[in-house]
């Protein structure tokens, strides 16, 4: 398909301030798609409300907002500019919960602005836990497993079948507010008591806890055509329980045989058809028992993710410059393959090298906070190692960091420190 | 053990040996998949080959049963830049270097595999000698290099033969259709996706006289993947030129030249051939692309299919080579890379329901 004529103008909303967890790579990736839009002819307006960024630079868009990324001052600027369409898949997780907030207010069908790259439906179904989950049991990808609670006694039964640790998650509440982890029946009373009053209708949810699972993450391309390629496989070091972006992270995945490979590749797949993500990268993560192979799908980011700017470096592959561009139309057997120079983008990367990536954590000015890595991201930037063995990209990751020296320790069953 | 690899242009190449001791001979060739290892050395079609995995780090996750296909390892060599010993996975049931040991294959780590494959691109598949022996005396580079080159090229042995079954078996599954399958070096998963598909099989060695497969009185005929130059399995080719228009025909791979041949085409040998999970794959019907797997070093020349009945339905998107083809009138569908994976993406299972409905047409 050549690229769309009907829309003309198209408006990018940049990630704002740099904040833990959201930093510099969706300054990378929202440049990345001005850069490609404006390549095809197409005018590009941008708002972000940090004008430290390079995106924010005065070539990159034709118009550039420095602007608070709100629905009313988004509001003004459609007017302003009326423009075709808005790409909310580039610009990290504010971006994208601002377009929600736009299309739900009716703000941008009131302008005739169209969602490229993801519709709304495809972002609620991926963003909120109910929806994914449905959706997952729809076609057949498991979620961890769980079942709801209205009274302590009903917790223990659900905790019985689906053994210690459980993790209790209230319905309704804020933020997690009065949920944890239980790690037997006297943790699991109590939290269940707090969580049921902190519940609006007196239940809770209790999960299967996956914490101590492989964690894995494919980086999936998806165009109008349906066609659908993974880019890369992720492996975390640390496993479930640490956040994605505090884990030591290794590209492609070093432990998963082909058969699983292929069975998450499977899932992926279905998965972004499912999900009903147009175009683009999105970010799928999956845990794997270690024991007995059992996967779960964990959840999916419907837009370019921390991973994506990590798989990008990684491969070679410009997700973000190729999301832009089948977002407007094109497929991926249209666009030229940047790294070849001589076949197409429609292809799987693969490399003869080994990329790790460290986190890097400033703990030192934050004196009071909680050093405990846990679902909550806590580092502040990131170094890529570059080898063709694993111990030369480790330490290339760590020695970059090369501030402090640095001690490693693995610790495997059976493990028993000398008297 | 020490280890020398000597290619036939006087390339040597040394390292330490795994596996077995022992000297192998064969065509030097890549594979870039990342995953995938354990079916790619039982791998038939890799008969008369030493490969080399572009991927660094070989042996992460073991090796497991389930994952062979076929009863043993059919590489004569193996090249890699780094083993893995202390696999991790769940599934493992032991070593890559024990699974080596078992099948009395050489093996050789710490290459740099990335200058060789740069080389295989630029100068083409080569003919190699790996030797991995603890007495250094064995390891007499000039002689290795010489060995290399004086060797056989592929296309001049007939490993068909070498891989075929002796006789004729059956996997009877109680399914409605009764195929016949030409076994040139097939692999498992091809007979996993056709038994699934409630497809009984009779699996015939290549050189399976026409007269007696029709005998057998199948719904179709299935001709398998397989090693080496198609030109040498004249007797396969002669099979399916007297089966076709008489009984539906499906062919994967070395079964795709064959039927190809068979119909008047031309194949020719590619520079390095197209090993690997990543290759993508356009449907001209549907203007869809699939990633597939592939293992081949010969393929079919487009124009020679002109006048042949044969169209082409899929091409590589990579080089525009020849992966599918079917007849313009008779019931006849062959594609060159692996529907059924093992390893690689499985985008493309659909081949097996296609051959079925040829089947039930």
């Amino acid at each position: 398909m050549p690229r769309r004529v009907d829309v003309e103008k198209i408006l990018i909303i940049g990630s704002g301030p740099i904040i833990i967890g959201q930093a510099a790579e969706f300054d990378y990736s929202g440049s990345q798609a001005c850069k490609a839009l404006k390549e095809e002819g197409y005018t590009v307006v941008l708002v972000n409300s940090n004008p430290a960024t390079i995106m924010t630079d005065p070539d990159m868009a034709d118009k550039t907002y420095i602007e608070p990324l709100t629905a009313p001052v988004l509001e003004k600027i459609i007017e302003r500019e009326k423009p075709d369409a808005l790409l909310p898949t580039l610009g990290g997780q504010v971006g994208l919960n601002l377009a929600v907030e736009l299309s739900e207010k009716g703000i941008l069908s009131r302008h005739g602005v169209e969602l490229i790259g993801a519709k709304l439906e495809a972002i609620k179904k991926a963003e909120d836990r109910e929806l994914f989950k449905k959706s997952m049991q729809r076609i057949g990808v498991e979620t961890p497993r769980s079942d709801v609670a209205r009274s302590v006694e009903e917790a223990f039964e659900i905790a019985g079948v689906l053994g210690y640790p459980v993790i209790v998650r209230p319905a309704f509440t804020l933020g997690g507010t009065g949920g944890g982890v239980a790690y037997n029946k006297e943790e699991l009373k109590m939290i269940v008591d707090r969580g049921l009053k902190a519940s609006m209708i007196r239940q809770v949810l209790v999960e299967e806890n996956v914490i101590g699972w492989k964690e894995y993450e494919l980086e999936v391309m998806r165009d109008l055509a349906d066609n659908v390629v993974i880019i890369c496989p992720i492996e975390n070091m640390d496993p479930m329980g640490v956040h994605t972006g505090d884990s030591i992270t290794v590209a492609p995945a070093q432990t998963l045989s082909d058969e699983e490979y292929q069975t998450l590749r499977d899932a992926a797949i279905r998965i972004i058809r499912e999900i009903g993500v147009e175009t683009g990268g999105s970010n799928i993560q999956f845990a794997v028992e270690p024991k007995t192979g059992r996967f779960v799908a964990i959840e999916m980011n419907p837009r370019v993710s921390r991973s994506s700017a990590l798989a990008s470096k990684a491969t070679g592959f410009p997700i973000a410059k190729i999301a832009a561009k089948l977002a407007v139309g094109y497929t991926l057997d249209e666009i030229p393959n940047d790294i070849t120079k001589e076949t197409l983008a429609s292809f799987e990367p693969t490399i003869d090298y080994v990329v790790v990536k460290v986190p890097r954590f400033t703990f030192e000015k934050f004196p009071t906070a909680d050093q405990t890595l846990t679902t909550q991201m806590k580092s502040v930037g990131e170094v890529n190692g570059h080898r063709q063995n694993f111990r030369g990209s480790f330490a290339e990751g760590v020695k970059i960091l090369g501030d402090r020296p640095l001690w490693v320790g693995i610790r495997w069953k059976g493990w028993k420190a000398k008297p | 053990m020490k280890a020398v690899l000597a290619l036939e242009d006087g390339t040597i190449v040394e390292g330490k040996g795994f596996g077995v001791e022992g000297l192998a001979e064969g065509e030097l060739v890549f594979n870039t998949s990342m995953t995938g290892y354990v079916e790619a050395l039982t791998d038939p079609s890799y008969a008369g080959q030493i490969l080399m995995m572009t991927y660094p780090l070989i042996g992460n996750y073991g090796v497991a049963e389930r994952d062979y296909e076929s009863d043993r390892i059919h590489v004569e060599g193996l090249v890699l830049r780094e083993l893995c010993r202390t696999p991790s996975n769940w599934r493992s049931e032991k070593t890559l270097e024990r699974f080596l040991e078992e099948y009395g294959v050489p093996g050789v780590e710490g290459v740099d595999t990335r200058m060789l494959t740069k080389k295989v691109r630029v100068y083409g598949a080569m003919k190699a000698v790996l030797a991995v022996f603890e007495d250094e005396s064995k390891l007499n580079r000039v002689e290795l290099a010489m060995r290399a080159k004086a060797q056989p090229h592929i296309s001049e042995v007939d490993l068909v033969p070498k891989v075929s079954v002796k006789n004729l078996t059956h996997i009877h599954v109680g399914g409605e259709h009764d195929v016949v399958l030409l076994d040139c070096g097939v692999k498992r998963s091809i007979l996993h996706h056709l038994t699934l598909r409630g497809v009984n099989l009779h699996i015939a060695p290549f050189n399976y006289p026409p007269e007696k497969i029709l005998n057998l009185n199948p719904d179709g005929v299935f001709v398998s993947n397989g090693p080496g130059d198609p030109v040498r399995v004249w007797e396969t080719v002669k099979t399916i030129r007297k089966l076709a228009g008489k009984i539906p025909l499906a062919g994967i791979c070395l079964g795709h030249q064959l039927t190809c041949l068979a119909l008047g085409a031309k194949t020719f040998k590619l520079k390095f051939g197209h090993r690997g999970s990543n290759q993508p794959v356009k449907d001209l019907e549907s203007g869809r692309v699939f990633i597939s797997s592939q293992n081949h070093g010969f393929a079919v020349d487009g124009e020679s299919l002109t006048g042949t009945g044969l169209k082409v339905t899929q091409v590589n998107l990579n080089d525009r080579t020849v992966e599918g083809v079917r007849h313009r009138e008779l019931p006849i569908l062959c594609v060159q890379y692996h529907p059924e994976a093992g390893p690689g993406p499985h985008d493309t299972h659909f081949f097996f329901d296609e051959f079925l409905r040829m089947l039930e047409d």
